[in-house]
């Protein structure tokens, strides 16, 4: 059992540290999600059988699918790589790096400072999770029900077709390219047969 | 810091997964359910920030027809 | 009748306020003015008829208005107070003011400022006439400070010439110092007599004080430095010549019958004070003498036909205030009287010539104006003998020889003070007459452009007919006063008599005139040689600057000062607060560095940030 916690420890660090320095956006996040799916490991051998699943499900399921769409959808290719070379230099690792340190100095003194004694290393049932989240924890459960409203109200908005009318207000600044999403809805519809001359 | 703005959600992703692993293992040392359940509200957390985030990037793609993070500084002064 | 007494300084404090605050035109102006000087002499003559025919008790009368002030025992009233001292220089002042009220309506004409001058002068005459008739040392000073202030406003009357300005701010500093002293004085007698209440102050005085205990002197000097500074006697004369820079009307007014006599009635008011402090005393007589040696020779040197006037005037209150030193004050009151009458005659003959000739000050550029100023002539002669003193026919000369007589016969009088007394009218004349020969005979110099009218000749020649016959009327002049100042006729034995003294003079009198004609008229080369020889320019330099004094108060005050206040511009309390300012401004300009506008600073500052507490949670 702890062999593979420290395998997928290992794994997790690796791939997360390749996430961060491919140029390549799709490679960085498929790094990405084989570092969730070790984190996920990393949470069974812990004795969160519930949160490893959850994990799998939402974070690396979910959430970097979207990411995955997203990246898809905007077609970034060849061009965007060979900037991010460009602006992938030394120097802008300095100031990261630096508060990186500070927090795993601040990490390892509070480890220290704390008894390490045996993990207590009982499983945590989900059932228990269960009882805990709507008993005491029910009012987390409620807010964080109307967060996620409030993310899919806003998302939604956001994400609407932008009408070709406001988008020229915009387009004064980049250089005049057209918008590609909402314009062609609206021609499509004006270009209908009845309304032909 | 990277440039690119889909870099910077990554890490934010990659930063509070971080601090959940901290959470679940705080939470078995103590063989107490609650870790998981605040690993639990990280989730949901993040589920709500990523969808508004890539909304909005797509947004900041429509306007400025890149992904440059540095294109959106029109706060001088 | 004689509680008509408050109207006589309210009148003209009225006008001056009306004047300030409304607008008039020049002819409602004229008439308001003129005729609240008028009114105040009518009130004054009234008051005096009341006074001669029924005399209230012990001579003196008092008119309390209403308690000015009433905190612990210090209790000065607005209250005026009469008696024949204050009667006699009230209607002097006030009949001087009115005349020259009329001759500015007509000077004044052409300037701008017509009603604000006419507001300063009213307020002037009604603060002089409120100091003179003050029943308290407080209500006197609210007197002197309003004299002072309006010395200032007239001096600088012209304000956009800045030397106007510098010389209204040198007379008011000078008098100021002057004023220091004098308050000093009053704190010091409240608090040993604990009353400022003239006549009360001078009873306890008498009744505490010995002759000569240090108080008494201490007090008295003060009340001297005070005069010393509005009579403009030494060591604080050096603006008087530079108050010349105002108009002529106000040189005549203030600079010459009443401001600069203030002194003088502080002196005679408080004479029970000097009784008591003979060193004081004589300290009166020496600054007196002093004063009227000094100003004489200066005024012989002197270019500009009214800085000799001021010189002049200089002089003549030295011989006040040497009356007064060495006992005979009603000699100094009677001098006072005939010297407002013949110094403002001659300011305004002055007037006329200085106007006549387009704004000419020079006296050795004018000339022969004895035919074509025909009354501007006789005037400025008539009073110019009576400066000098032409025995007889003149009232200078019966003030001016009772003063030489006292400065020998008088209680605190010796010969030296005779010969110094002898000796100044022997400049007076020479530089009176000097004025005369060099201004109105002679070849003529400069064209007659102005000739003067009516308004302004009638006061000439109403003050030319008192020059004359002001003097006749001395001896019921001096039982007049007797009351409040008295004089034991020839306290002291001398070898000579009056008489002898008299003639003596006439004598002193009769040879300056003969040089005067000499030098300044026969053959000018004489002088002309004696002003270029090396000893002479010397003299002529040193006189015609003061003796120096300007210079000197430069040196040793003016100069100092300055640089002391150049150098503690910086000094540490004030950089203290530019300090703090600095700091800001530092601040300011770190803090607005990280106002960048970019993205990722403001996204990296927000992660440093969170890093930055959690440390703080953690360690602290």
């Amino acid at each position: 059992m702890e062999v593979a916690f420290y395998i997928a420890a290992i794994v997790a660090i690796v791939s997360t540290v390749l996430t961060i320095t491919r140029l390549n956006v799709v490679h960085a996040l498929l790094y990405l999600i084989v570092s969730l799916l070790a984190v996920a490991v990393v949470f069974y051998t812990m004795g969160a059988p519930l949160v490893a699943a959850l994990e799998v499900i939402i974070y690396a399921g979910a959430i970097m699918v979207l990411f995955v769409f997203v990246v898809m959808m905007l077609n970034l290719g060849k061009r965007a790589a060979i900037i991010e070379g460009q602006w992938m230099q030394g120097n802008i690792w300095v100031g990261p790096v630096l508060l990186s340190a500070v927090l795993i100095a601040e990490v390892v003194y509070l480890i220290l400072r704390a008894r390490l004694t045996e993990t207590a290393g009982g499983v945590v049932d989900p059932k228990q999770v269960g009882l805990a989240l709507y008993g005491p924890y029910l009012i987390g459960v409620e807010l964080s029900s109307m967060l996620l409203l409030g993310a899919l109200v806003g998302a939604c908005h956001l994400g609407r077709p932008v009408f070709e009318k406001a988008e020229g207000r915009y387009d004064r600044n980049s250089d005049g390219a057209r918008p590609h999403s909402g314009g062609n809805l609206i021609r499509a519809r004006a270009r209908r047969p009845s309304d032909a001359p | 810091m990277r440039r690119n703005l889909i870099f910077v959600l990554m890490s934010i992703e990659i930063m509070l997964n971080g601090t959940g692993v901290a959470f679940v293992a705080a939470g078995s040392r103590w063989g107490q359910p609650d870790g998981q359940i605040m690993f639990l509200f990280i989730l949901a957390m993040a589920a709500a920030e990523v969808s508004v985030g890539l909304a909005l990037l797509l947004r900041f793609y429509h306007l400025h027809r890149n992904l440059d993070a540095d294109a959106a500084d029109e706060m001088r002064g | 009748m004689i509680g008509l007494l408050w109207l006589i300084p309210a009148i003209p404090f009225a006008s001056a306020l009306a004047l300030a605050v409304l607008r008039f035109s020049r002819k409602q102006v004229a008439w308001i003015a003129v005729g609240a000087t008028a009114a105040s002499t009518v009130v004054s003559v009234l008051v005096t008829m009341a006074f001669l025919s029924a005399p209230p008790v012990a001579h003196a009368y008092t008119q309390v208005l209403w308690t000015w002030i009433d905190v612990g025992g210090f209790r000065p009233e607005l209250a005026f107070y009469l008696d024949p001292l204050s009667l006699i220089m009230t209607l002097v002042v006030a009949f001087v003011s009115f005349l020259i009220h009329l001759y500015s309506t007509e000077f004044m004409i052409d300037d701008d400022g017509y009603s604000r001058f006419f507001a300063y002068m009213n307020l002037f005459v009604a603060s002089m006439l409120t100091l003179l008739l003050a029943n308290n040392l407080l209500l006197l000073y609210l007197g002197w400070e309003g004299v002072g202030l309006c010395s200032y406003l007239l001096i600088g009357f012209w304000y956009r010439d800045p030397a106007n300005g510098a010389a209204g701010r040198k007379a008011f500093v000078l008098t100021r110092i002057g004023d220091t002293a004098m308050v000093i004085g009053l704190f010091l007698l409240f608090h040993d007599l604990g009353t400022l209440q003239i006549q009360e102050l001078m009873l306890r005085a008498s009744h505490n004080w010995h002759i000569g205990s240090p108080a008494a002197v201490a007090a008295a000097l003060l009340l001297l430095g005070g005069a010393v500074g509005k009579s403009a006697q030494l060591p604080l004369q050096t603006w008087l010549p530079d108050a010349m820079a105002g108009p002529t009307p106000v040189s005549a007014l203030i600079h010459a019958a009443t401001m600069v006599t203030a002194g003088v009635y502080l002196i005679a008011r408080t004479h029970v004070l000097y009784s008591l402090a003979p060193a004081a005393q004589f300290a009166v007589a020496l600054v007196g003498a002093a004063t009227l040696l000094i100003a004489g020779f200066s005024a012989l040197t002197q270019w500009d036909l009214k800085r000799v006037l001021a010189y002049s005037t200089m002089s003549q209150i030295g011989y006040m205030f040497l009356a007064l030193g060495v006992g005979a004050w009603p000699a100094a009151i009677f001098h006072f009287v005939t010297h407002a009458f013949f110094k403002a005659l001659l300011f305004l003959a002055a007037g006329i010539v200085i106007e006549a000739l387009h704004d000419e000050h020079n006296i050795f550029r004018m000339g022969g104006l004895r035919t074509r100023l025909p009354v501007a002539f006789w005037t400025f002669l008539i009073a110019g003998c009576s400066l000098a003193g032409l025995p007889l026919i003149t009232a200078g000369a019966f003030s001016k020889d009772w003063i030489i007589w006292g400065a020998w016969s008088g209680p605190n009088g010796s010969a030296g003070l005779w010969i110094v007394a002898l000796a100044g009218v022997m400049l007076t004349t020479l530089y009176t007459f000097r004025m005369i020969f060099l201004v109105f005979f002679g070849e003529a110099r400069s064209e007659v452009t102005k000739r003067p009218g009516k308004v302004m000749l009638i006061p000439c020649f109403v003050l030319a007919f008192l020059s004359i016959v002001s003097g006749y009327v001395k001896t019921p002049f001096a039982r007049f006063l007797e009351t409040v100042l008295p004089w034991t006729e020839g306290a002291h034995s001398v070898p000579i008599t009056e008489l002898a003294s008299e003639v003596i003079a006439a004598l002193v009198f009769l040879m300056g005139v003969y040089l005067a004609y000499i030098f300044f008229l026969r053959k000018r080369a004489y002088a002309a040689a004696l002003a270029s020889s090396v000893a002479g320019s010397a003299l002529h330099q040193f006189w015609f600057s003061d003796w120096g004094m300007d210079w000197l108060y430069d040196r040793l005050f003016v100069k100092p000062l300055v640089w002391f206040a150049r150098i503690n511009k910086g000094d540490f309390i004030d950089g203290f607060y530019t300090g703090i300012a600095r700091m800001n401004e530092l601040a300011w300009r770190i803090l607005s560095r990280t106002e960048t506008g970019r993205l990722r600073w403001y996204a990296a500052g927000i992660a440093a940030g969170s890093v930055v507490f959690i440390a703080v949670v953690l360690f602290l």
